[in-house]
């Protein structure tokens, strides 16, 4: 174990309309062993020690899988660590006497809430789109009944792993979030329960996402800020549906 | 108080279809003049409200994290059970219902079990439909892995993500009834208090975790699908917001809670490095069917793992349970690892950790097999630790994982409150005494796909014509003020310590009285040191910021004001069970080897502890329980 003085800069803003601003903040006698939100968890037990308001940060599962986590730490989303979301990412990969600095993710999508906690509901607004199998419980036939092939499943289950923490959009220049919604899109569109609403998905899906968010321009971003590691490819297989779709929407047809 | 389980009549298998066959329905027309509160969006909540929207009702839906994706179900790792058989290696519903209440220790209710068990097979189905990408066989079949306490292979899984995975499917149902407005959602909205008029439920009271603001909603029914309550040992594998207030506030409103004592401990969790350390992450015990479990032979030994010889070793868990080996059930495996680090065998640098080992397997299938069986979740302990789980063997200990107890349900799922209802782990009907794995996943959907929205029209349907009771009704109007004045209050104090502060030292409380090992003296001690510590809390409480934009440390100065009052509860509960049985273990009822002994005679029943407006003096209330099929027996691993 080795013991870490670091110096916090860190986003304070009291709410969505105010002006906000760094906060410089000592942070002495961290243990590396610890994680960068414990970290947090103690510079906040002392703010409140001193009277002070504590960080707001959005957090909850630590241990990689929920997405409530965020931040851009000295400006990479989650942090330093490839493929590892920020509640999992330890002090030992910072050294003693570092400069460190936290922001929320930044996204005209993302308003600010206070502090470092954004909104992301946008996320949800795609997924309600689109994002589903039509699926009324009760209904479902015996799982073995439609064979997978293994590679289709672990494709799908690769695509799966989003966990919607917004790191993605918050690394992208432009603030799109294609490399989400192709995630949620390729999920559902590789699979064989998924293709009955395969295109009205996919156009469902995009349109919304381009009511928020900005337009890919491959920059790849996304996909080394993704703690899970998920790959661009998706991208290009949810624009080729989506183009497939364009061609394919009959019920538009008859009405130009 | 009355406990009605409602057990309907007939022989086991039969019970549920009957039930079916004889509850009241409400005739599709009529749903949409019902309204319906659900709190909590995990797999009970979220899989609730999504079949209520589907099936008509007016489904209000409440959270307290940003989005319904990130409720705590979402870290289930290892699987999920289903009677399925697909291996054909002898599974049946029977015998899932039959290992399920042997593994609860004989302390859960047959008829709710063997439901659970009839409706593990349609979980799989409903899933598979939403496109949950479960593992599968090159064949395109699915997949099955073993688990603890079973003897066939009838966990199916998604990765070490299964719990992820079955969220989202829940998320993606639950998102459609959103977008076709069927279901309302409320997010980053907390329950603050449940109200009560005229002895049935009417509503909830929340606030609003962006503005403060408190609110009321009202509604024909309320279900509460809240979760847990581990957290109250400070340290534990739960997420750092899970709470027991929803639960709990509608216990002070007269729903009883049931057998608080039985926690489990999960044995396959990272071992706490520090002191700050404010969450423990769990290693899905699915690693325990490649890895083997040892310490070394002698406390003295200081040697690196590889260093040390077989001959030095003990297998201790192939040794006590030859036939079940290192797939002995959790409550099991637990104490044996208590019992090991005890005697000073415990490995890592503070000596608080066993062996898992995983040495054996690589050898025998070769690294990539293990890699495509467990790769992330061996990242995930790499990320951890900073060491290598192919190289090194994994250290592992107990931690706090999932609790049993929970808010009475009679078989309908309902509290006995009338109208309000409570599934998923926040009740505490299915598992008995000690939870089996894979078996959380399937007792959350199985109650909130098919169980509950059968059960809840047979109260719903006399209703037909009445309206909620408005939220300007006085009970609702004085719950509100109520809130108002509790959370000013925790500002007002201007006391010394932090929430955190208090919810770590009620966690040091919890652990070492009411932990894997619990004693008369601890518990008494304990029972005079939690109100004690609750009374400086209500003193010296420090909340800084203020109560009209988010503040983390107010919320949870709320929760675990809330714990201190549960922890009374848990302690009294494990004071008055004068007996071992699954994961509650008195030291004073053990036998010569030291296995948990049963007093089948004396507490053969559920406890459910009713609210008295003193947290250090609720009533006792028993449900007993009869076993007609599975025979009462010494449950054996050996």
């Amino acid at each position: 174990m080795t013991e870490l003085n670091l110096t916090l800069k860190v986003w304070r803003q009291a709410g969505p309309d105010a002006p906000g601003s760094f906060d410089t903040i000592e942070a002495k006698g961290i243990n590396d062993e610890m994680s960068f939100l414990e970290m947090l968890d103690i510079v906040n037990e002392r703010l409140i020690n001193d009277g002070k308001e504590a960080i707001v940060f959005d957090h909850d599962c630590r241990e990689g899988i929920c997405g409530t986590c965020s931040l851009m730490i000295n400006g990479q989303a989650h942090g330093p660590q490839k493929g590892t979301a920020t509640c999992q990412l330890h002090m030992r990969k910072f050294h003693d006497g570092q400069e460190i600095v936290i922001e929320p993710w930044r996204a005209t999508a993302f308003p600010i809430v206070k502090d470092l906690m954004v909104d992301r509901s946008a996320f949800d607004r795609i997924v309600e789109s689109g994002g589903f199998i039509t699926a009324e419980t009760g209904g479902a036939s015996d799982a073995n009944l439609t064979p997978i092939p293994k590679p289709v499943a672990d494709a799908a289950m690769d695509a799966a792993a989003c966990i919607g923490c917004g790191a993605c959009v918050a690394a992208c220049p432009n603030s799109a979030a294609n490399l989400f919604t192709s995630a949620k899109v390729s999920h559902l569109n590789l699979l064989p329960q998924g293709q009955a609403e395969r295109y009205s998905r996919v156009e469902a899906m995009v349109d919304t996402m381009e009511e928020f968010f900005g337009s890919c321009t491959n920059h790849g971003e996304c996909q080394e800020a993704c703690p899970k590691e998920i790959s661009i490819d998706f991208i290009a297989l949810m624009n080729k549906d989506y183009l497939k779709s364009k061609f394919k929407n009959r019920r538009m047809l008859s009405r130009r | 108080m009355e406990l009605n389980s409602k057990i309907p009549d007939g022989p086991i298998a039969e019970k549920w279809t009957n039930y079916k066959f004889d509850r009241k329905l409400v005739n599709p027309a009529n749903r949409r003049k019902y309204d319906i509160i659900v709190v909590g969006t995990g797999l009970a909540g979220g899989a609730a409200a999504a079949t209520l929207g589907e099936q008509g009702y007016n489904v209000k839906a409440f959270t307290f994290h940003d989005s319904p994706r990130r409720a705590h179900s979402i870290a289930a790792q290892g699987g999920i059970n289903a009677a399925k058989n697909y291996k054909g290696d002898g599974d049946s519903i029977y015998r899932l219902f039959y290992d399920t209440v042997k593994g609860g220790d004989f302390r859960a209710r047959e008829a709710n079990v063997y439901r659970l068990a009839e409706e593990s097979v349609n979980i799989i189905d409903q899933a598979t439909a939403q496109g949950v990408p479960f593992a599968r066989e090159y064949g395109g079949l699915l997949d099955n892995r073993s688990f603890g306490g079973a003897q066939v292979s009838r966990t199916f899984y998604a990765r070490g993500q299964t719990g992820q995975q079955l969220l989202l499917g829940v998320y993606s149902q639950l998102a459609r009834q959103i977008g076709l407005g069927n279901v309302a959602l409320y997010n980053r909205t907390e329950l603050i208090d449940v109200v009560v008029v005229d002895g049935e439920a009417a509503g909830i009271v929340v606030r609003d975790l962006l503005t403060g603001e408190v609110t009321s909603h009202s509604a024909h029914a309320v279900v509460l699908a809240t979760g847990g309550y581990s957290n109250v040992f400070f340290l534990s594998t739960n997420a750092m917001n899970c709470n027991v207030t929803a639960a709990w506030r509608a216990h002070r409103r007269g729903a009883a809670f049931a057998n608080p004592c039985y926690t489990q401990i999960h044995p396959t969790c990272i071992p706490q490095s520090d002191e700050f350390q404010s969450k423990l992450t769990l290693m899905s015990e699915s690693l325990r069917n490649d890895g083997r479990i040892w310490a070394p032979k002698s406390p003295d030994d200081n040697r690196p793992a590889d260093q040390i010889p077989e001959d030095d070793r003990d297998y201790y868990l192939e040794r006590r349970y030859p036939s079940f080996g290192n797939l002995a059930p959790r409550d099991v495996a637990s104490r044996a690892a208590l019992v090991e680090v005890s005697a000073g065998k415990g490995v890592g640098p503070l000596k608080n950790g066993v062996y898992l080992d995983f040495s054996d397997a690589i050898n025998r299938l070769g690294e990539k097999v293990i890699e495509e069986r467990y790769g992330n979740l061996f990242e995930m302990y790499e990320r951890i630790t900073d060491e290598s789980p192919y190289k090194v063997p994994m250290r592992i200990y107990p931690a706090p994982h999932y609790t049993m107890g929970g808010l009475w349900v009679d078989y309908e799922l309902m509290t006995t409150v009338p109208g309000l209802y409570a599934t998923g782990e926040a009740n505490f009907s299915d598992h008995g005494a000690n939870r089996l794995g894979a078996s959380a996943l399937m007792q959350g959907l199985a109650d909130g796909y098919f169980v509950l929205p059968n059960t809840i029209s047979n109260y719903l349907a006399p209703k037909l014509g009445t309206t909620p009771i408005p939220t300007d009704h006085p009970e609702f109007q004085a719950a509100e003020a109520a809130a108002n004045e509790r959370f000013s209050g925790y500002l007002s104090i201007g006391g010394t310590r932090s929430p955190d502060h208090f919810h770590h030292e009620l966690g040091q409380i919890m652990l070492t009285q009411c932990g894997m090992e619990r004693t008369k003296e601890g518990l008494t001690q304990a029972l005079a040191d939690i109100p004690a510590l609750h009374a400086e809390f209500k003193k010296d409480l420090r909340v800084t910021g203020d109560g009209e934009s988010t503040n983390q440390t107010l919320e949870k100065a709320g929760r675990v004001d809330d714990f201190f009052e549960l922890a009374q509860a848990m302690c009294l509960d494990a004071l008055t069970r004068e007996e071992s049985c699954g994961g509650h273990f008195r030291a004073e009822h053990q036998t010569e080897e030291g296995e948990a002994q049963r007093d089948d005679e004396h507490f053969a029943h559920v406890a459910a502890w009713e609210w008295t407006g003193d947290p250090g003096k609720p009533i006792r209330n028993t449900e007993p329980l009869t076993f007609d099929n599975v025979h009462l027996a010494v449950r054996s691993y050996k």
